[in-house]
């Protein structure tokens, strides 16, 4: 299979997540997917779904049919930007009167969509594609005794009609089992499947960040190393809030936050400054300690 | 009342709050109606009032005066100002939980988006929705990148990335004219 996808940033990781943009560029091309930038990508149209769904719509249909004019398939990296372009790529096929609609829409900018154009998160790609066994045959330095929790988020598998089958939303393991391909611990927890919080912060900030600290919290009764998220914004969520939750609260959490592309690179011997974890509000300095990572890279 | 007294009520059943707000408002029953015909809202006259939404709902765990059960009661009721004047609509944080486990399969993130489409054109919406939108009308993204951005990805040996130039507008222009000054009220 030709493992080639034009690479779908969104607005989050360019600005706000470098460090999980730089372990995916390098976890693609130890693995041989080629990811093409294709600069007239836009906002997926999330955003935009509680204002408006036709806009939304026609945003995420405006991408789809880029990707298209290339011939290429998408590889999306945010979960909510996953969710939108497959619910678009899904819906626009099941009902013809949208397609009508959003193509109404998109001939306003010289566009028209046919479709179906897959999207697929690049977890589910290294899941698919390369597999747990192509993965491990990577794995140069198995995280041994580390503690990871997983941190599946919202939209990375849900609305699962849209997933065609992908990992189980009521008892997922896709993460975990990636965990323990890196050679670490995934740690079962009760708050496992709950949101992040991330999208009530722009309607209630206080209820969005108690949301967090709820599962930051039980994590931390757990002795966690790190939590384990696939998606921009819920590792903004947990990395960048974490301060002002520990504030709010009147809590010490200090749990690092890592991408599970990061946690992967690691144990195929990316150094500490390919993977960019010194990006990172909650410091991750004594965990790579622990694994004998001293901050340069290797191979 | 918590999420369990919820689900013990009856169907069609109403706490005691809801009994009061609805002695003081004119019910509209045609409320209903609009919004099933709403993108998202069509199978809302499904629900018989289980609660399972309610029970696994995050947001409702941290914050009382949002209950998805209760909203779609309102809505069936006819409570068309309570529900669409009120910021509550737009604490959903779309997470999918209630739809997934939904017994009769009602799209309720789909039907909390649509009342969050129906209570902006009425005026109602957090202010970050004006700026978000008009930020990717302009430039098609909510955080554009200028050059000291491009140098920080540069030095992360990042590709630089093409910003500025992609007006979205015409795509938005139904939003931008729903959120454009408003004669009067609604
Ligand atoms: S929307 Fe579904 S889960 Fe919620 S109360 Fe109605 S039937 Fe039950
Ligand atoms: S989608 Fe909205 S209503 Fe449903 S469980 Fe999540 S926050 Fe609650």
């Amino acid at each position: 299979m030709n493992k080639r996808y034009a690479l779908f940033l969104g607005c989050t990781i360019p600005a706000r997540a470098r460090s999980y943009e730089m372990s995916v560029r390098a976890l693609a091309s130890r693995l041989g997917i080629e990811l093409v930038d294709l600069d007239d990508f836009t906002c997926c149209g999330f955003p935009m779904a509680a204002a408006h769904y036709w806009v939304s719509q026609a945003l995420a249909a405006r991408n789809l049919t880029i990707a298209e004019k290339r011939g290429l398939d998408i590889c999306t990296l945010c979960s909510s930007c996953t969710s939108s372009l497959t619910e678009a790529s899904h819906f626009l096929e099941e009902r013809p009167h949208e397609k009508r609609e959003i193509n109404q829409r998109l001939a306003k900018v010289g566009m028209e969509y046919r479709g179906p154009v897959k999207v697929k998160h690049f977890v589910r790609i290294l899941w698919e594609e390369i597999g747990v066994e192509g993965l491990r045959e990577n794995v140069v330095r198995p995280l041994k005794g580390l503690r990871l929790a997983a941190h599946y988020g919202c939209h990375f598998l849900k609305p699962s009609e849209v997933y065609g089958g992908f990992d189980s939303v009521e008892d997922p393991k896709v993460i975990d089992e990636l965990i323990r391909v890196a050679g670490a611990d995934p740690v079962d927890y009760s708050l496992k499947k709950q949101c992040c919080g991330g999208s009530v912060l722009v309607a209630d900030e206080r209820t969005a960040l108690a949301i967090a600290a709820d599962k930051l919290s039980e994590l931390k009764a757990l002795d966690v190393d790190a939590v384990v998220v696939v998606c921009p914004f819920c590792g903004v969520m947990f990395d960048s809030q974490q301060k002002k939750m520990e504030k709010t609260f009147e809590q010490t959490y200090e749990i690092p936050v890592l991408y599970l592309t990061q946690v992967l690179g690691l144990a195929m011997g990316m150094g500490e400054k390919e993977l960019g974890f010194s990006m990172h509000a909650v410091k991750v300095k004594a965990l790579l300690e622990r694994l004998g990572e001293g901050g340069e890279a290797k191979g | 009342m918590t999420a369990d007294g919820d689900m013990e009520m009856e169907e069609g059943a109403m706490s005691r709050e809801e009994e009061k707000i609805v002695e003081e408002e004119t019910l509209d029953p045609l409320f209903a109606q609009e919004v099933a015909r709403e993108p998202g809202g069509e199978g809302i006259r499904a629900c018989f009032a289980c609660g399972t939404c309610t029970a696994g709902c995050p947001v409702r765990r941290f914050n009382e005066k949002f209950n998805p059960r209760r909203v779609i009661r309102m809505v069936l009721l006819g409570m068309r100002d309570e529900v669409l004047r009120d910021p509550f609509v737009w604490m959903c944080a779309t997470c999918f939980t209630c739809q997934e486990r939904c017994p009769q399969g009602v799209r309720i993130s789909d039907l909390m988006r649509a009342l969050k489409n129906m209570a902006l054109r009425r005026g109602n919406l957090p202010e970050g929705i004006v700026v978000q939108s008009k930020l990717l009308s302009e430039k098609g993204t909510l955080y554009p990148l200028d050059e000291f951005d491009n140098k920080k990805r540069q030095k992360a040996g990042l590709p630089p990335l093409e910003q500025g130039e992609k007006s979205l507008a015409p795509l938005m222009e139904e939003l931008l004219e729903a959120l454009g000054p408003k004669d009067g009220k609604d």
